[in-house]
């Protein structure tokens, strides 16, 4: 009993210093950590999108096929794409409304390329979860303010592809891209 | 642990003996589901449900191991391939309609099995490590479902993947990577498919490790009863085997019965006719829903349509996108936190008159929510589904503790036996058991 006491002391007061056993410890556990960090890195990172993936990563579309009124759907990035060649009604309905109603607030212009404010090209990837909306399709749901519908949980955007009604919270993406002539684009 | 009374292993024969003294696994499956685990003695049949999601994982494990031996996880091939499987390899049908339709009984089993835990009290003390490794089970049961459903890269499984991983995008700043990292593309593709067979490979038998802790932490203060009194005595409990392995062999008939009439006589009645054509990124299904188990999930995610703002400012605090997310993923973690929400001393649901009305009703919600997150996205579904999920979260975060405060609870039975032989005395068989009844009785209060 009295020994194991006097042992207890004999810790209590080590204690109070740093040992070397203390420093040898922390220096163990930390290089491991740091070689566990390194290992795990590559581990993680191999789920990211392979080059092949990030290759595939611009589209060119020919606009003169598009009549006006009409939009077709492209592939970008594996995603559809939607390229709308807008009415002189519907960009009127688009400009009408006041921004700072919206739910995500941005008029026409800031949604097109300067001068070709006929060309509407965003993703067709609703903001929601995902879905491809409808109304890029001849004779499709383009939804209650006459632009695209989403059906898989309701949501309604308007002329200019942003989000008027139901769950998603942004407007369509709208993707970089750059007219390389009057009747092409280049998306990406 | 068990019980002092519980028969203790001996080996018979020679062999047995031997095995047992180097590795003593026999005696562990003796005292784990054999004539050395003592159970009470008044379990209805309501208690056959965990034996059957293990017998359920079973019939996942096998015939998915060997589905994956036809199956190959490749964008290009792998509607084809499940295709094979149906038309080409032998009895290549059968297996994959009892691997399909075996996930919905899983799911069925499982959910009697934890509105049994919800009803009875499982959930409280001393076994919340079983209810918490419970959740955590039926945590990866619904991702290992999820992958499941993507592997055939019909338009429901590669729009069901473009919806759950979308799900992440909610989170801000750092969504979209997540669900690109996830994905391993911008969209669900190749790389998606591999890795999610990858995983559901890989997950079942995560659940069978953590079935075991599960079972393991149930044998600690071993298994509770309808009536929730604890065991007091060797006359409240019987040896798992013979009585409960019969008991439950009944139930595993049962549900082959219903297995079989699901594969052979309804193999698609569960599932969705759109997973039939080929995956196609540029088109999504005009009605695009989750496999019937994940509707209340999926009403809740769906019921929440406006923003959380700073009133009269129009200043977004949450979107309607984040919070439908987050309510999702309450709703289930929010059983962790069960055992300490529900203060009610008294366990079981039978003797809680209070209780056992809004049980009902949170049975009936759960129906009308399922309901809900299987119809189109539209009025009066949409509402109907607010007030469901409002109620969801109210039974457990204001209901259940108002109840407990409140609610004067039946007489509890003074043990397991004592409620056995009131219910026989009510039936009039008691005057055939007055010895026994006698010679219990003194026990029973003591």
């Amino acid at each position: 009993m009295a020994t194991e006491v006097h042992g207890n002391e004999a810790v209590v007061s080590e204690g109070e210093g740093v040992r070397r056993r203390d420093f040898i410890n922390i220096a163990a556990v930390s290089f491991a950590g740091v070689g566990a960090v390194a290992v795990v890195l590559p581990l993680v990172n191999q789920m990211n999108p392979s080059a092949d993936v990030l290759a595939a990563s611009t589209t060119e579309v020919d606009l003169s096929a598009i009549a006006e009124g009409q939009a077709i759907k492209a592939v970008f990035r594996s995603q559809p794409l939607f390229v709308r060649h807008l009415t002189a009604k519907e960009i009127a309905e688009a400009d009408a409304v006041d921004p700072a109603s919206l739910r995500d607030p941005q008029t026409l212009e800031e949604r097109v390329v300067d001068g070709k404010k006929q060309w509407l090209i965003t993703m067709g990837v609703c903001t929601h979860l995902g879905c491809v909306p409808l109304g890029a399709g001849e004779g499709e749901n383009r939804g209650e303010f006459g632009g695209y519908f989403c059906p898989c949980h309701g949501s309604h955007y308007d002329t200019a592809a942003r989000i008027r009604k139901g769950p998603a919270p942004k407007n369509l993406l709208v993707p970089a891209y750059k007219f390389t002539s009057d009747t092409a684009v280049l998306v990406g | 642990m068990s019980f002092p009374w519980a028969e203790h292993y001996t080996p018979k024969h020679p062999l047995m003996k031997w095995v047992d003294e180097k590795l003593p696994l026999p005696r562990f499956v003796y005292n784990a589901v054999g004539g050395g685990y003592e159970v009470p003695r008044n379990l209805n049949y309501f208690w056959n449900f965990g034996v059957l999601a293990g017998m359920a994982l079973t019939v996942q494990l096998i015939t998915g191991i060997i589905l994956a031996m036809h199956y190959a996880a490749n964008a290009g091939v792998a509607f084809d391939s499940v295709e094979h499987i149906m038309r080409d390899v032998n009895s290549g049908w059968m297996l994959r309609y009892a691997h399909a339709n075996g996930a919905s009984l899983f799911f069925i089993v499982v959910y009697i099995h934890i509105f049994r835990g919800l009803f009875y009290g499982s959930y409280k003390a001393p076994r919340e490590m079983v209810w918490l490794l419970g959740v955590v089970i039926f945590l990866l049961m619904m991702a290992t479902a999820f992958m499941g459903y993507v592997l055939p890269w019909g338009q429901m499984s590669f729009w069901g993947a473009q919806v759950i991983t979308g799900l992440f995008e909610a989170i801000p700043v750092v969504g979209t990577p997540i669900k690109t990292w996830l994905l391993g593309g911008f969209a669900p593709g190749n790389a998606s498919l591999n890795r999610f067979f990858s995983l559901h490979y890989l997950l079942p038998f995560v659940i069978a490790g953590v079935i075991i802790l599960h079972i393991w932490a149930l044998h600690i203060p071993g298994s509770s009863n309808p009536t929730g009194v604890e065991v007091k005595g060797p006359q409240d409990t019987v040896p798992f085997h013979p009585y409960y392995t019969a008991k439950d062999g009944f139930g595993v008939g049962v549900f082959a019965i219903v297995f079989a009439l699901l594969v052979f006589f309804g193999p698609n009645l569960l599932g969705h006719p759109d997973n039939y054509i080929a995956a196609n990124p540029m088109s999504t299904p005009a009605h695009i829903v989750p496999e019937w188990y994940f509707w209340p999930f999926y009403a809740i995610l769906r019921a929440f349509t406006m923003d959380l703002t700073i009133p009269f400012t129009g200043i977004v605090l949450i979107p309607a996108k984040l919070l439908g997310v987050l309510a999702m993923f309450a709703s289930i973690l929010l059983l962790l936190v069960l055992p300490w929400i529900d203060t009610s001393p008294v366990r079981s649901g039978t003797y809680r008159p209070l209780f056992k009305k809004f049980f009902a009703l949170l049975v009936v919600d759960v129906f009308v929510l399922g309901y809900c997150g299987g119809a189109p996205a539209e009025e009066p579904y949409v509402m109907i589904s607010q007030i469901a999920a409002a109620y969801y979260f109210a039974h457990f975060l204001i209901i259940l503790p108002i109840i407990a405060s409140i609610e004067r609870p039946l007489p509890l039975p003074g043990s397991i036996t004592e409620a056995v032989l009131a219910k026989s005395k009510h039936k009039g068989e008691g005057e055939a058991l007055p010895g026994m009844g006698s010679d219990l009785q003194p026990t029973g209060h003591a």
